[in-house]
C-alpha cells in the first residue's frame, strides 16, 4: 500500500525528459553533519578557479596577508578575484599542479594559526543597498556558482537590461551521485540559503521563486518547505534522475520551458543559481566575508570514514584523507566533483577549488574497465539524451573530422553530462568524441 | 520489335547532334598551359601550396603573381618542368622534410595515466593535457600518420611516431595537426637533429625521460656554432651544421641522432642507402 502510493507519487513529480538513474551512492555521508577540516600546513591557492579569465596576483612572496584579503585581482568582467582562505605569510607565487591536469599559476600560503579576518571586510546592512552595490560586493567576494562549474556569479546577476528575469530557480538537486554537500548545507544552514535567496530575488526583480530539490532528500525539501512557509518562495520537489541538476533541465524540469539552442537561460526571463551560491551571497553581502571556504563531501568506497567537510580553498587532496581518516587501500581513481562529471585527478598533489563539491575515491574493483566495441545501434544514448541529441551520429562524425556535420547535428549543444557514455553497451567514449567535435567546430569558426 | 530499334535510333541521333552542337555552342575556354601543368603536378591534393588542390594551383600558375616552386611534394622535377610551360625562370626551394622531434616512447618516456579514450592526439591532449609527464613529448596515437597523404609516418609499438626521409614531401600537413608542436620542417640535407622537445629544466626532463635534452651545453662545446640552447633545449643551427655529428657520441643523454645512420629506436625506417659519407 505505502509503495504504491509512494510510486504514484513519484509519478506525479516534475522532471525532465531522457536522462539516467545511476545508483546515488549518498548513503556513505548524507547523515554525516558537516565537519570543520583542520589547518593544513600550507594552502595553495590557485589563480584560475573559475570560467572566464585567470585573476592576476596581487601580492608578493614574504608578504604578510590577513584572512579573507585579496591575494589575485580579477581580470575583466567575466573574472572574480581570489582571497586568502586564512591568515599567514606569502611562501610563493608560483605555478603549482592544478585539477585541471596541468601546472597553473597558484598563490602558496603558510598559515600563521591566529586566522585573522582583513579589518577592511566590514559587515553591511543588505536593506540599506542597491542591487548594483549588492552585485558589486558578491563580485569582490569572488563569489562563484558552487555547483562544480564556478561561473562568475555576479555575471548571472547583472542581466542585459532588455532581459528581464521573472523565474529565479535554486538549484538543490545534487544529482551527481555520492555528493552531498548541498544536502547537508540546506539541512544545517537554511537561514544562510534563504537570506541569499531573499538578496538575488531583490537585486533580479523576480517574483517567481522555486527551489528544486530531488525527492531522495525528504528531510531536506521538508525543511525547506517549512522555513519558506509564508515567503513567496515555493520549494517543489523533483523526481530523482540526473541530470537534473543541469542548469537547462532544471529549467524543464521546474518551469516546463526550453532554453533555445545556442541560447542561455536569461532569454527565456530564468536565472538558476546553487544553494550553495545563495549563501556565499550572504555571506559576501551581508557578513563582507569573501568565498574563502565551501562545503566538500569526501566520499567513495575507498576512504575511511566518509565526512562532509568544510575546507578552506587552496587545501590539498592529501590533507582532506587525513582528515578523514586515511585510505583503505590505493584507489583505482581519484575524482573531483561526482562520478559523472567530476574531473580525474592524477595525484593527491593539487588542491581543492572553489567548485570543488567533492572528493571521490573509488577502488580498482570499481573502475573496471571494458574495451570499446562496435556500436550496434541500439540508440540507449539517444534514449538517455537529455537534450535530445543523437551522439552516437555526432559521435562518428566527429571521430571522422567531420566537424560541418556534427555542427549540424547540433554537437554545440552537448551539455557533455555523460549520460550517452554511461549507458553505452559498447563502452564507446561518446562524450570524449563529442567533446573533441565540439572543440574542432569552435576552431573552424575561429578560424573563418 | 522493328518499331522499337527504329525510334530508338532516332532519339539517339538527336540526341547525338544536340550533344555535339550543345559542346561545341558551350565549349569552356582552357589555357591549353593549365591543363599541361595540371597534368605536370603531382595530383595529390595535399594543399600546401596553399591552393585547393592541385587544379586551383595550376589556374593560379597561368594566372601568374605565384611562385612556380610552392609545390613540396612535386619538387625540382616539377618546377622545371612549370617553368617549361610556362616560359618563365624558377629557383627551386631547398627541399624541406618533416622530423618528429622526440624519442620518448612509451618505454622511454613516463606516461602518467592510463588513456583509453579516442585514438586521436589532439583529444588525448585535451584530457589533462596528454597521457604522457612531457609537455611536449610526442603521445604516438597517430593523428600525423593519418593526415599524412604521402603515408611517410610510421608509429613504432611503443608510441613514437618516426617519419620517413625519404617519403616525406615537406607538405606540413602533419605540422598543423600535432597538438604537441612536436613536428619540426628542417632543411632536407641537415640529417643531425636534436630529438627533444622539452622546455623543462635538465633535473625535470630526467625524471620523466630517459632520452630528453637536458641542456647541458656539451654539444654547443663540442661543436661551436652548430648548436643552440633556449630554455634549456638544444636544437641544431642548420645554417652551420656541417659538422654538427661530432657532438653525437658526447650527448649524455643520446638525444642526438643522424637519421642517415640510424633512426630512433624501434623504427623499421632506414635509409637504404647513408646518404653523406662520414669521416672515419
Amino acid at each position: 500500500m505505502c509503495a504504491a502510493h509512494n510510486r504514484l507519487t513519484e509519478m506525479k513529480m516534475k522532471t525532465f525528459a531522457g536522462g539516467i538513474h545511476p545508483p546515488d551512492n549518498k548513503q556513505w555521508s548524507a547523515h554525516k553533519a558537516i565537519e570543520d577540516c583542520p589547518m593544513p600546513a600550507e594552502l595553495i591557492v590557485p589563480l584560475a578557479q573559475h570560467i572566464g579569465a585567470p585573476s592576476v596576483p596581487c601580492v608578493a612572496v614574504g608578504q604578510q596577508v590577513f584572512k579573507g584579503q585579496e591575494i589575485g585581482s580579477a581580470k575583466g568582467f567575466v573574472s572574480v578575484p581570489v582571497h586568502a582562505p586564512t591568515s599567514g605569510e606569502i611562501v610563493a607565487v608560483e605555478n603549482r599542479p592544478h585539477p585541471w591536469g596541468t601546472s597553473l599559476p597558484a598563490v602558496v600560503i603558510r598559515p600563521d594559526a591566529e586566522d585573522r579576518w582583513s579589518p577592511e571586510l566590514q559587515p553591511a546592512e543588505p536593506g540599506e543597498l542597491s542591487p548594483e552595490q549588492i552585485v558589486e560586493k558578491v563580485r569582490q567576494a569572488g563569489v562563484v556558482g558552487m555547483g562544480g562549474a564556478a561561473f562568475p556569479a555576479h555575471v548571472k546577476m547583472s542581466p542585459p537590461p532588455e532581459k528581464q528575469i521573472n523565474t529565479l530557480i535554486f538549484n538543490g538537486v545534487e544529482c551527481e551521485p555520492y555528493l552531498t554537500a548541498d544536502h547537508r548545507m540546506m539541512l544545517e544552514e537554511p537561514e544562510r540559503i534563504l537570506q541569499g535567496v531573499a538578496l538575488l530575488q531583490y537585486v533580479l526583480g523576480v517574483e517567481r521563486v522555486v527551489i528544486g530539490i530531488e525527492a531522495n532528500k525528504p528531510d531536506a525539501i521538508a525543511l525547506m518547505t517549512e522555513m519558506c512557509a509564508g515567503t513567496p518562495v515555493e520549494v517543489i520537489s523533483l523526481e530523482v534522475k540526473y541530470p537534473q541538476g543541469a542548469e537547462k533541465q532544471l529549467i524543464a524540469a521546474v518551469a516546463g520551458l526550453e532554453v533555445p539552442s545556442g541560447g542561455l537561460p536569461m532569454d527565456i526571463g530564468v536565472a538558476v543559481h546553487n544553494v550553495s551560491t545563495a549563501a556565499a551571497v550572504t555571506d559576501a553581502v551581508v557578513y563582507g566575508r569573501p568565498l574563502i571556504e565551501r562545503v566538500c563531501t569526501v566520499t567513495g568506497p575507498a576512504i575511511r570514514e566518509p565526512k562532509n567537510l568544510r575546507i578552506r580553498i587552496g587545501t590539498l587532496l592529501s590533507h582532506l584523507i587525513d582528515a578523514c581518516g586515511g585510505l583503505v587501500e590505493e584507489p583505482g581513481k581519484i575524482i573531483l566533483g561526482g562520478p559523472m562529471m567530476g574531473f580525474a585527478q592524477l595525484g593527491f598533489d593539487v588542491p581543492a577549488i572553489r567548485g570543488t563539491s567533492g572528493l571521490l575515491l573509488l577502488r580498482h574493483e570499481d573502475v573496471a574497465l571494458q574495451p570499446e566495441g562496435p556500436c550496434i545501434r541500439c540508440a540507449r544514448c539517444v534514449q538517455a539524451c537529455p537534450i535530445n541529441l543523437l551522439p552516437t551520429t555526432i559521435a562518428a562524425y566527429a571521430r571522422r573530422d567531420l566537424s560541418s556535420e556534427a555542427a549540424e547535428y547540433c554537437a554545440m549543444d552537448c551539455i557533455e553530462c555523460g549520460s550517452c557514455s554511461y549507458v553505452c553497451p559498447a563502452a564507446i567514449p561518446l562524450v570524449q568524441a563529442v567533446r573533441y567535435g565540439k572543440a574542432a567546430i569552435l576552431a573552424k569558426k575561429r578560424k573563418a | 520489335m522493328f518499331a522499337a530499334v527504329l525510334s530508338l535510333g532516332f532519339i539517339g541521333m538527336i540526341a547525338a547532334v544536340a550533344l555535339g552542337l550543345a559542346a561545341k555552342k558551350f565549349a569552356v575556354e582552357v589555357d591549353p598551359r593549365e591543363l599541361a601543368a595540371l597534368e605536370v603536378l603531382p595530383g595529390v591534393n595535399c594543399g600546401a601550396c596553399g591552393f585547393p588542390g592541385c587544379a586551383g594551383y595550376a589556374k593560379a600558375l597561368v594566372a601568374g603573381a605565384v611562385d612556380l616552386n610552392l609545390c613540396p611534394p612535386g619538387g625540382a622535377d616539377v618546377v622545371a618542368k612549370l617553368a617549361r610551360i610556362l616560359g618563365v625562370e624558377a629557383s627551386v626551394a631547398a627541399r624541406e622534410i618533416a622530423v618528429v622531434v622526440c624519442q620518448g616512447d612509451n618505454r622511454r618516456a613516463q606516461v602518467r595515466y592510463r588513456y583509453l579514450g579516442l585514438e586521436d592526439c589532439t583529444a588525448a591532449q585535451r584530457i589533462a593535457g596528454g597521457p604522457k609527464t612531457c609537455p611536449g613529448g610526442c603521445l604516438g596515437l597517430g593523428s600525423c600518420q593519418r593526415s599524412c597523404p604521402f603515408d611517410a609516418i610510421e608509429i613504432t609499438v611503443d608510441g613514437l611516431a618516426v617519419i620517413s626521409r625519404e617519403k616525406c614531401t615537406g607538405c606540413r600537413k602533419c605540422v598543423a595537426v600535432c597538438p604537441r608542436n612536436v613536428i619540426r620542417m628542417t632543411p632536407y640535407d641537415a640529417t643531425v637533429h636534436v630529438l627533444c622537445n622539452s622546455n623543462d629544466k635538465g633535473a625535470v626532463v630526467r625524471k620523466y625521460c630517459q632520452v630528453g635534452c637536458i641542456g647541458c651545453h656539451i654539444c654547443q662545446k663540442t661543436v661551436p656554432g652548430a648548436y643552440k640552447i633556449d630554455n634549456s633545449l638544444a636544437t641544431v643551427v642548420y645554417e652551420h651544421s656541417a659538422d654538427a655529428d661530432e657532438a653525437i657520441a658526447k650527448c649524455p643523454t643520446k638525444c642526438i641522432r643522424d637519421f642517415t645512420t640510424g633512426y630512433p629506436d624501434g623504427s623499421r625506417l632506414m635509409p637504404a642507402v647513408p646518404e653523406k659519407p662520414h669521416a672515419a
